[in-house]
């Protein structure tokens, strides 16, 4: 075994401790009996019998995840059909205004991407609700989608494409029957993205939401500007667990596959 | 002698030589330019049915495009390519009787090794059985059949390369392409798998066009090569007459390892010159074209394993030098004696080293005797 440094201990104590801190106090206080959330009264887990019982506040996480699989889904469709056009398609008339104007929501601040989605919708007489978010949604999540998937197209071998055509594929049936199932990954860590980060966005969903259609992000944010209360907290631990299993089967499950496919090739090899 | 069998007299494989035979591929006059760049020249150039044909040359000399087009990923810019009479430019490459064998092989690693044979077939909407019946074969072909189940990242580099091959041998192409099918593999396991791709192209008679930048790899396979360069071919040849008659120097020197010697030809004879080279050296005498004019320029070609290395003059030699020793490199088989000859002129001689120990009497500075008969070389013009 080998020692941990003095040096290294400080500074990963540190650092967990700067990250993970205002977490653990919040986990803590979900089970905190007292209706004060500053004042520790005792161990007790009915803030998230509250939870389940509130109606406002469940509407809001059955619309949060409607929007974020539809705007996710239709952001990798059309991330990867322009990643692809953008990768595979050459030289053709505007692909730098293309490019550009693709990773353009990448940089632009929330609030001018919501303003101006607002106006848009306004314009064209849209009312707002969930369909205008899962539009604004799919706007930005599909850059994300794009970027994602262009790089690992980028570094796919072309003749792999080329042996799909010259063995009888036509381009469809390449994409669909090679290229595709190769770049799976790519194309489910951008859809990944794309449900992540409408998950938790609140400013471009507080442009474009409605009255009768609330994110989850939009109701806590209201909620907590009235004060903070328990339920909050009991309600944020339970996204925080959602996150931390998903995180760790993905990467669990990722580092596997690479020890696998090294020891087979290992094998291979001998 | 009569309980053995006679070896029946076999047809020469030459159907370059009939001018009755069709060509299966005909270049005419093809161009491609890529922008400002001319990849390939105004090339016109038959290959036969059932040829291992080589496209031999260095990396930007054109022979890659070549394949290309005829693979379907290329057009030509110029002229026509035709397969079996029919013009192949409006033909996508899908739809073409054509299989290629990449360089890096292509394998689908999504797909295990029988899957991937089995590709081209579904495409064909083949039945089940016949599919199955087909890769079965393929994998026998390749002795391939332990490792139908797995993936391409669990097999050897060598096994990989049999799996392309089976894939684009698979759909029994007209026309198999190889780019650099060998490239990736060490010597060893390149020189066996050399013979195996003969044999295999032998057993199923398919016609094969392999690139190569590989000399070596080309004479081995190939029933004729194209030396190529700057996107024209500048010789068409069996591989024993691109050796030993090139046809200009660039192709002597391309081909395997050769003294190049400037010098100006006087005829001597009906089919007879002497080269001279150098005013303190005798002229070499050499057969020579009836239409080489006197005076001219020529460069003479001649391979060092032509050419005897001896301490004394021998008597029936037309062509002997003396020179002095300057380099030996002893390879084993061979050992290889760099000699200068009066006037500056270096000369390479290889000689086989046919018994242990033996040709040790040379070393370095001695004067030795260098001979070789008048065909042993070529007169070149160009």
């Amino acid at each position: 075994m080998r020692r941990v440094s003095w040096f290294n201990l400080t500074s990963l104590t540190f650092g967990f401790a700067f990250l993970y801190l205002p977490m653990v106090v919040l986990v803590v206080y979900s089970f905190n009996s007292n209706k004060l959330v500053t004042v520790w009264a005792g161990f007790s887990t009915k803030w998230y019998g509250e939870l389940f019982r509130n109606e406002a506040f469940l509407d809001a996480a059955w619309v949060t995840l409607r929007v974020a699989l539809l705007s996710s889904t239709m952001a990798t469709v059309l991330g990867t059909m322009a990643a692809y056009v953008l990768v595979r398609g050459g030289k053709f008339f505007g692909r730098t205004l293309f490019s550009g104007t693709l990773y353009a929501p990448l940089v632009m601040p929330d609030v001018i991407l919501g303003l101006s989605l607002l106006l848009l919708f306004i314009s064209i007489g849209l009312d707002r609700g969930m369909v205008t978010i899962v539009l604004a949604h799919t706007t930005f999540a599909m850059s994300y989608v794009a970027v994602v998937v262009s790089s690992r197209l980028v570094s796919f071998d072309r003749a792999l494409e080329e042996a799909a055509l010259d063995l009888g594929c036509t381009p469809l049936d390449a994409f669909r029957s090679v290229t595709l199932p190769i770049i799976a990954p790519a194309v489910i860590s951008g859809w990944l993205l794309g449900f992540t980060l409408s998950l938790d966005d609140l400013v471009i969903a507080s442009f474009t939401s409605g009255p009768s259609s609330t994110t989850l992000p939009i109701k806590i944010f209201s909620a907590v500007r009235l004060g903070v209360s328990p339920e909050i907290n009991a309600l944020s631990s339970i996204l925080i667990g959602i996150v931390t299993v998903g995180v760790l089967t993905f990467s669990i499950s990722s580092k596997r596959a690479i020890m696998k496919r090294m020891r087979e090739e290992n094998r291979a090899e001998t | 002698m009569a309980d053995k069998p006679r070896k029946l007299p076999q047809e020469v494989f030459a159907p370059w030589e009939d001018p009755e035979a069709k060509p299966l591929i005909q270049f005419r006059n093809v161009t491609k330019r890529f922008g400002e760049f001319t990849a390939i020249d105004d090339l016109t150039l038959d290959i036969y049915e059932r040829e291992f044909f080589a496209l031999l040359g260095p990396s930007g000399c054109g022979k890659t495009t070549m394949m290309r087009m005829l693979a379907g990923f290329e057009a030509p810019t110029e002229g026509q390519i035709l397969l079996d009479g029919q013009n192949i430019a409006p033909v996508p490459p899908n739809l073409r009787p054509v299989n290629m064998m990449f360089q890096s092989y292509a394998l689908f690693p999504h797909l295990s090794i029988w899957d991937n044979i089995a590709f081209g077939l579904k495409r064909d909407k083949l039945p089940k059985d016949k599919i199955a019946a087909r890769v079965e074969e393929m994998l026998r072909l390749t002795r391939l059949e332990k490792f139908a189940r797995r993936k391409p990242h669990q097999i050897s580099g060598g096994q990989r390369q049999r799996v392309a091959l089976a894939r684009s041998l698979a759909k029994a192409p007209k026309l198999l392409l190889l780019d650099e099918p060998l490239g990736a593999l060490d010597r060893k396991l390149r020189e066996d798998t050399q013979f195996e791709l003969m044999d295999i192209q032998e057993k199923t008679g398919t016609t094969f066009v392999i690139v190569t930048h590989d000399q070596e790899e080309a004479m081995t396979v190939a029933s004729r090569i194209a030396v190529m360069n700057h996107g024209k071919i500048v010789q068409v040849d069996t591989p024993a007459r691109i050796y030993e008659a090139p046809a200009n120097a660039y192709v002597a020197d391309f081909i395997g390892d050769v003294n190049l010697i400037e010098g100006t030809a006087t005829r001597t004879g009906e089919d007879r010159c002497s080269v001279r080279f150098a005013e303190a050296a005798d002229p070499i005498t050499a057969e020579c074209t009836a239409d080489l004019s006197d005076g001219i320029a020529v460069t003479y070609a001649i391979r060092p394993e032509k050419i005897l290395v001896t301490a004394d003059r021998p008597a029936d030699r037309a062509n002997a030098l003396e020179g002095q020793i300057i380099d030996i490199g002893y390879l084993g088989n061979i050992s290889t004696y760099h000699v200068e000859l009066p006037g500056g002129q270096m000369i390479k001689a290889a000689m086989t080293n046919s018994t242990r120990l033996d040709r040790r009497d040379f070393t370095w500075d001695d004067r030795v005797w260098l001979s070789w008969r008048e065909t042993a070389g070529v007169v070149l013009t160009e």
